[in-house]
């Protein structure tokens, strides 16, 4: 069944579908997660929006490169088995991305229908057919012929995780490391259950267990086990162990109690459990909660401490509206959810009371001046313009950087002046065989631009392996 | 999984366990530590590693416990697994010929110590070790100790062991005493008795190194939580430490976040207790 009959004109007159959604109120107040995914017969509508342009522009818009109209296609003709394996050749984490990815700056931002009225809504389609192939699909197979290389992944995050997806799909016999307990790096630790389920990041990674990837978590590469160590025991490795420093914003008071960065404030929410009536992780909750940042981790925290019981979640951004690099959906949630947005303030110093404990955060107002290094335009401070804001819990979400605990014992790697790891345009570091993406070479960035890495880092050491190796049996 | 293969008490409430942790083992240099999890759902426990043996994959822990955290691995038979041993975490001590070093236990801070004191030996330089407990029964690791020390030491809240009384009282008379004064303190207790140690030995330009044992979550450096302000700058106890030098660091401050969640602790140590423990 094909449904390629239909005309361009039929096609532009279907109207964008919606995604349902918990009710703002209701959510609010729960960690379950806030969109529901679209019903079988809207997605189909929704996937017969799609123009199927032979210049495929949203393929473009792809970091890991989905063939985006042919999946569409499939799903528009009723063919969910047909689109998801076309998802699932070429996206290793099909319900991880149609969930996070920033769709608006990618596939849907360069679809032709965006021109006029609005894109197809892509990352839902997407999810809807991840969803979809994970209750009626057996689990992707191991290939039958193996190559006999083994290859090493440092960090189960996106990049790691898609590596080893795309590695494994070809033979190669994969091991991830993982330094943490659970695997999933930033999908695990960092991205709350009410944006991405941790069902769902499970199943994604047992989809990768039964293509043959082995995942040993409690391994700290550069502690536990150094890159010359591995390789001695791999044919080949790649680096993706995040960007996991968290950078502070260096005021007074910021080690008060009630003073938390971003790692650790989802961490502890999120990997482990704080959130759960039954977990045994504390965390400090407060009837108002500041968070600092204005990109996606800012925005799920504080959508977390909302969560939590704060009566005021603040977000609190140095730049302005327009400026904020989160995604507009979670931007738009957050509103719905009603968190409160403050912008162009910095904070001065956070204040304690004899207790030990934030009381509130001293603050600066500003106004933007000319733009800075990345094109937006820098904010100045307004001199006189300082005032003190209540708080009981602040979050510093303001990024982060290259965590040294790797590279420290591995000084043969070349890296850049912020202490990430340099590539060629292989994906290949100063060390030969070993590879490294995403937030490690980058600095922090999407989960999709990591899986982009991945992806092309794991066709690089294939290419690398049957070059330069023979393999061990 | 980490299979638990011995388990005795040393003490009340203090365990000596030894893990099945091949790569722990092997990696592992004195002054580190291991996080371990004792099952799904269970908190992340940052626990140092008293000593370790590479060639039959084993390390070995010494562990009070003070907190539901600990109590749950301390119950763990052997024969019995903990789901989670992540390690060896945090900078090895630097070990350098001192020439006389004095090495001070605070109750369980004495496991700490245990691994650097012998290092410290090994290294040639002339240990006099100082520990101090509650009453004799809390002292523990006294003959291990004797084994590679010059002088053992102990001091007893109670007077039941030793000298009556804490152990700043003896290392004042050692730092007073010219003809005893060491090149350098190492010292592992509670955050009081560190800070008192370091503001001691200040005055003589005494060298002094403590071990931190601030709240944690993943230890690698990622979440920040085991933030300490040691000379004037934020460093992080798992990556940065947890060694640093006592006459830097600001103790008043790691107290208070010490004591972040004690009412968390409370409360969940009421809830389980009225659950009944598992």
């Amino acid at each position: 069944m094909s449904d390629k009959s239909l005309t361009a004109k039929e096609r532009l007159a279907i109207e964008r579908t919606h995604m349902p959604e918990q009710p703002a109120e209701k959510r609010a107040r729960n960690f379950t997660e806030v969109n529901l995914g679209l019903a079988e017969a809207a997605a189909i509508e929704e996937a017969r929006r799609c123009l199927l342009c032979k210049n495929r522009p949203c393929v473009q818009g792809c970091p890991v490169g989905v063939r985006i109209p042919e999946f569409l296609e499939r799903i528009a003709a009723g063919d969910l088995r047909g689109a998801a394996e076309i998802l699932r050749a070429d996206n290793a984490l099909p319900a991880t991305t149609g969930r996070v990815c920033p769709q608006e700056k990618q596939c849907e931002a360069k679809c032709v229908r965006g021109l006029k009225g609005e894109p197809v809504a892509v990352g839902w389609l997407e999810r809807f057919v991840a969803d979809w192939a994970m209750e009626h699909l057996a689990p992707p197979s191991a290939p039958t012929t193996k190559t006999g290389f083994r290859v090493a992944i440092v960090g189960s995050g996106p990049g790691g995780l898609t590596a080893a997806g795309e590695l494994a799909r070809l033979g190669h016999d994969v091991t991830v490391f993982e330094a943490l307990h659970a695997p999933g790096g930033v999908l695990r630790y960092g991205i709350p259950e009410f944006r991405l389920p941790k069902a769902i990041v499970d199943r994604e990674v047992k989809n990768l267990q039964a293509m043959g990837v082995k995942i040993e978590c409690n391994v700290i590469v550069g502690k536990t086990l150094t890159v010359a160590e591995i390789l001695r025991e791999f044919d080949a490795c790649f680096i993706a162990n995040g960007a996991g420093l968290p950078v502070f914003l260096h005021v007074p008071g910021e080690n008060l109690k009630g003073v938390y960065s971003a790692n650790e404030y989802l961490t502890r929410v999120n990997l482990m459990g704080a959130y759960k009536p039954q977990g045994r992780t504390p965390i400090a909750r407060g009837a108002i909660a500041v968070v600092f940042g204005g990109g996606n981790t800012a925005m799920d925290a504080v959508r977390t401490a909302k969560r939590l019981g704060s009566t005021r979640a603040i977000l609190a951004y140095r730049r302005g509206r327009d400026e904020m690099p989160a995604r507009a959906e979670e931007i738009k949630h957050a509103e719905e959810e009603g968190i409160e947005f403050m912008f162009l303030l910095a904070p001065l110093e956070i204040l304690g009371n004899d207790d030990g404990w934030v009381r509130a955060v001293r603050l600066q107002r500003m106004e933007l001046g000319a733009p800075d290094a990345s094109g937006r335009r820098r904010p100045v401070p307004i001199p006189g313009s300082e005032f003190e804001l209540a708080a009981d819990i602040i979050v510093v979400a303001v990024g982060t950087r290259a965590n040294p605990l790797l590279t420290a014992t591995c000084p043969d790697l070349k890296l850049n002046k912020w202490g990430n790891i340099e590539i060629d345009a292989n994906g290949m570091t100063s060390i030969p065989g070993v590879f490294a993406g995403g937030d490690i070479v980058r600095g922090g960035a999407t989960v999709i631009l990591a899986m982009g890495d991945g992806k092309t880092a794991a066709a690089s050491i294939d290419r690398y392996l049957r070059e330069n190796k023979v393999a061990r049996r | 999984m980490f299979e638990v293969l011995r388990n005795e008490t040393l003490a009340p409430q203090v365990h000596r366990m030894v893990v099945r942790a091949p790569r722990v083992a092997k990696a592992r240099r004195p002054g580190q530590f291991v996080i371990v999890r004792r099952d799904e759902e269970y908190e992340r426990i940052p626990l140092t590693i008293a000593d370790a043996d590479a060639q039959a994959g084993t390390i070995t822990l010494i562990i009070q416990a003070v907190g539901q955290g600990t109590k749950d691995i301390v119950a763990t038979p052997a024969g019995g697994f903990l789901r989670d041993v992540a390690g060896p975490l945090g900078k090895a001590t630097e070990i350098e010929k001192f020439g006389k070093v004095v090495c001070v236990g605070g109750g369980v801070g004495t496991a700490v110590l245990f691994p650097l004191a012998k290092a410290l030996a090994e290294a040639g330089n002339d240990v006099v070790t100082l520990i101090g407990g509650r009453s004799a029964s809390y002292v523990i690791l006294r003959d291990e100790l004797a084994s590679f020390s010059r002088e053992v030491l102990v001091t007893t809240e109670d007077g039941s062991l030793g000298v009556k009384g804490f152990v700043t009282a003896v290392l004042g008379e050692i730092l007073a005493d010219e003809s005893r004064r060491p090149d350098a303190v190492y010292a592992v207790g509670p955050v009081p008795m560190m800070a008192a140690i370091a503001k001691q030995t200040r005055p003589y330009g005494v060298k002094t190194i403590v071990s931190l044992n601030p709240i944690m979550v993943d230890g690698t450096g990622m979440c920040g939580g085991c933030r300490v302000t040691v000379g004037g700058e934020i460093k992080f106890a798992c990556v940065d430490g947890p060694e640093f030098d006592g006459h830097e660091v600001d103790f008043a401050e790691l107290a208070e976040r010490q004591n972040t969640y004690k009412e968390d602790y409370c409360r969940l140590d009421a809830q389980l207790d009225k659950e009944g423990r598992q």
